[in-house]
């Protein structure tokens, strides 16, 4: 463990990362994605989005924990990859499902409860994306902390767009549900300060 | 305004295109027991067990203007037994194929209850026995958004349901699918929100039409579990779930049946769902679907049809009624 550089950690996590995606573009290329791959596709980017946001959120409060305070060291890049994968996300939808098709995607956009909520969680995740530069963090100081509480936000509507797709079971629901209020509860003092 | 009905086909027309069950096989449970009647084989000579296993199924040719046949592109034997929605077994697409193998379908019979004159437990046996097997290539649409073409192999539903008489009490059929927690185990979840056994109807009128259809195989096949073996109701113009699986009871009624995903989320599963692209589901747009199997490069996005396509036979049904109100 000692010999690891922090760039040799931040190079594996970086890998560690990409791997669904080539995962991803192993079943493509050998045609394992099965009759409906937009379906595996469109899913698949999305679970992996909840995963990464999941995992971003959860680094403050397992710093302290854990008493690791070097945790946060990824949390940037694993931001960043949560970003990329809800892209991804969002970008298989409008090609796939919407087919780029306007009246559609507005349909989806004005009617769809679920599809307006994970509409809005991306948004709210390029303000995060564009800021999380080192020029940004000096320029914004307290500002940034705050900008990127965005992920509160975040994590209540990405949530939200699962719960409100639940057809039958809702076991993925209730532990992704009990995930995040855990991560929340370190936060209830700023959540309280705010107002 | 007149309708034309759906044509009423003699088997005597279409026994040259079709595949035929062979029932005495059937019964006596020899597995894929067809006599299939291809281009080199009359309608009535026999194949037996053996040589039917090794015939490739080779699609029906339409017939002009026949609603009980399309030529759109189907999907392999494979994949579609292997992409099926049957909770029972689970909740992802690809758990039936892995676990219906544990649902016995042999031996199996029907209860049929209510306003009939007829009523009963029948095997199965004794039911194929009053009727005889055809083939129809539909078009399968879920509410989920996807669709398929399936060429099944059965009988018209009326031809059963004359058999046990109904009563002019019967204003509606309720069926229900097996309850067998032991061997189907998404029954057993906890955080299923539905209440087993799968429960589902049709108004008599819908019940006795020519398009509604019994299924009992497919592909020339018989059925696979997962595929609602060893019997099943194929509705093809309303969404997937009304076309129950694996049906343990036929019940005549003269009330409505409440069905399961009515019970669950009743503003969005209508005891009608008959597919219409101008009524979207709360979470799903029905303007198009995704016609499987797709690729990336070809997703096959099409636009979804009033009644699947099936207008011009099941569209006097509903005259009058509000498509809207009673979706």
């Amino acid at each position: 463990m000692g010999g690891v550089s922090l760039f040799q950690r931040k190079a594996a996590l970086f890998i560690a990362c990409l791997l669904p995606l080539a995962w991803l573009a192993y079943l493509i290329f050998d045609d394992r994605l099965g009759v409906d791959p937009v379906k595996v596709l469109v899913h698949f980017t999305g679970d992996w989005s909840i995963y990464l946001l999941m995992l971003t959120f959860s680094l403050s409060p397992l710093r302290q924990w854990c008493g690791m305070p070097t945790l946060l060291r990824y949390r940037r890049m694993l931001g960043l990859y949560a970003w990329f994968y809800t892209s991804l996300h969002f970008l298989l939808v409008l090609t796939y499902i919407f087919g780029w098709d306007w009246s559609v995607t507005k349909e989806e956009l004005s009617e769809r409860p679920y599809v307006i909520v994970g509409f809005l969680a991306w948004l709210l995740m390029v303000p995060m994306a564009a800021t999380s530069n080192h020029f940004s963090v000096r320029r914004l100081r307290a500002n940034w902390r705050r900008l990127h509480r965005l992920m509160y936000p975040v994590m209540v509507l990405g949530w939200l767009h699962i719960a409100w797709q639940v057809r039958s079971s809702y076991r993925d629901t209730l532990l992704y549900g009990v995930i995040i209020l855990i991560l929340f509860l370190p936060r209830l003092k700023i959540l309280l300060k705010t107002r | 305004m007149l309708i034309k009905q759906a044509p009423d086909i003699p088997s005597s027309e279409i026994t040259p295109e079709a595949v035929y069950l062979r029932r005495r096989e059937f019964m006596l449970g020899a597995g894929v027991a067809m006599a299939a009647a291809g281009l080199g084989l009359g309608a009535s000579s026999p194949v037996s067990a053996s040589a039917a296993e090794n015939l490739d199924y080779t699609p029906v040719n339409p017939l002009p203007d026949n609603p009980f046949y399309t030529n759109e592109v189907q999907p392999s034997f494979a994949e579609a037994a292997s992409y099926n929605n049957f909770y029972e077994f689970g909740m992802d697409k690809s758990d039936p194929a892995k676990y219906a193998k544990a649902m016995i379908v042999d031996p199996w019979s029907i209860e049929v209850t209510g306003e009939a004159e007829n009523t009963g437990v029948f095997p199965l046996e004794d039911i194929l026995k009053q009727v005889s097997i055809e083939e129809r290539i539909y078009r399968l649409r879920c509410v989920e958004a996807w669709s398929m073409v399936i060429p099944w192999l059965g009988f018209p539903l009326a031809d059963l349901l004359k058999w046990f008489k109904p009563t002019s009490g019967a204003r509606y059929v309720k069926f229900t699918t097996l309850l067998r927690r032991e061997e189907m185990r998404g029954q057993r979840s906890s955080l299923s929100v539905i209440d087993w056994p799968y429960v589902e109807g049709l108004r008599m009128d819908e019940a006795m039409h020519p398009l509604t259809f019994m299924s009992v195989g497919m592909y020339g096949k018989t059925l696979p579990n997962q595929n609602g073996a060893p019997i099943r109701l194929v509705v093809p113009w309303k969404y997937g779930f009304k076309s129950i699986k694996s049906i343990v009871s036929i019940h005549f009624t003269s009330v409505r049946p409440k069905t399961s995903w009515e019970q669950i989320a009743p503003d969005e599963y209508g005891f009608y769902a008959n597919v219409n692209p101008g009524v979207s589901h709360p979470r799903w747009s029905q303007r198009y679907e995704r016609r499987l199997p797709g690729s990336l490069l070809k997703p096959n996005r099409i636009k979804t049809q009033l009644f699947n396509g099936y207008g011009e036979q099941v569209a006097s049904l509903y005259e009058g009624m509000n498509l809207r109100k009673y979706y």
